[in-house]
């Protein structure tokens, strides 16, 4: 006996074979950022007080630049993966759904720009 | 988990816990984390405003909150990792781990608060 809806069948539309994507990018980019924020929690460490200057300098050793960099993406990333699901669960009129998950996704994207042109505008120094 | 005939429990606060830490980092934490980013990127100027605004009481308490949401969900995100993993799956794991994730929580929240304050 077929497992499958007559109608799923008849539709001919099973799993689009992405059936976990979602799921498993949530995961790689969460363990990803235990190290990270393994990062910043050091980073917090080391520019505890610091002024400006100190954090400047900070930020445009190359390490450090590339590990912000990581951050600002993995975390936007995962922050998006997270928030899309919550408005999924809770929110079950349309129109506002669409327009909740376009700010995410928007808002994500504008993010990583953002941070990612700023850490290499620290780390080159204009 | 709202209605008349729910009784309060570790496992599910635990649960929608980890729910609302991760919508406030998500729509608290990553802009202020930005914001101090182009602050850097803009100089001592927007730098000293960024510090001004979290050595204020408000600017301290949204701090504490960040700070204690992500330490929280971190740990408790490794939780749901080892889950993944199938372990620790029975009832008695779920409350050890529980536990352990809040103490864990709690105190990275302190250290991090003391070190930035």
């Amino acid at each position: 006996m077929s497992m499958t809806n007559p109608l799923a069948r008849a539709r001919g539309q099973g799993s689009a074979k992405s059936g976990v994507h979602h799921w498993f990018a949530q995961r790689v980019s969460a363990v990803m950022l235990i190290f990270l924020v393994a990062w910043l929690v050091y980073a917090a460490f080391a520019l505890a007080g610091a002024d400006h200057a100190a954090a400047r300098s900070f930020l445009a050793q190359p390490f450090n630049t590339a590990l912000a960099i990581l951050l600002v993406v993995a975390l936007l990333y995962h922050a998006m993966l997270g928030l899309q699901v919550v408005i999924e669960d809770y929110v079950h009129q349309p129109a506002l759904e669409l327009v909740l998950h376009f700010l995410t996704r928007a808002g994500a994207y504008f993010g990583m720009a953002l941070g990612i042109v700023q850490l290499l505008r620290i780390a080159v120094g204009t | 988990m709202i209605g008349p005939y729910y009784r309060p429990q570790l496992t599910s606060l635990l649960s929608i816990t980890h729910r609302a830490s991760g919508v406030l980092l998500s729509v608290v934490g990553a802009p202020l984390m930005l914001w101090w980013i182009v602050a850097v990127a803009s100089g001592p100027q927007s730098y000293r405003a960024v510090a001004a605004f979290f050595d204020s009481w408000p600017g301290l308490l949204i701090l504490a909150a960040c700070l204690l949401s992500l330490s929280y969900h971190l740990f408790n995100g490794i939780r749901h990792l080892v889950w993944d993993t199938g372990r620790a799956l029975d009832l008695r794991s779920a409350y050890t781990g529980g536990w352990l994730v809040l103490i864990a929580a709690v105190l990275l929240t302190a250290v991090l608060l003391g070190v930035l304050t």
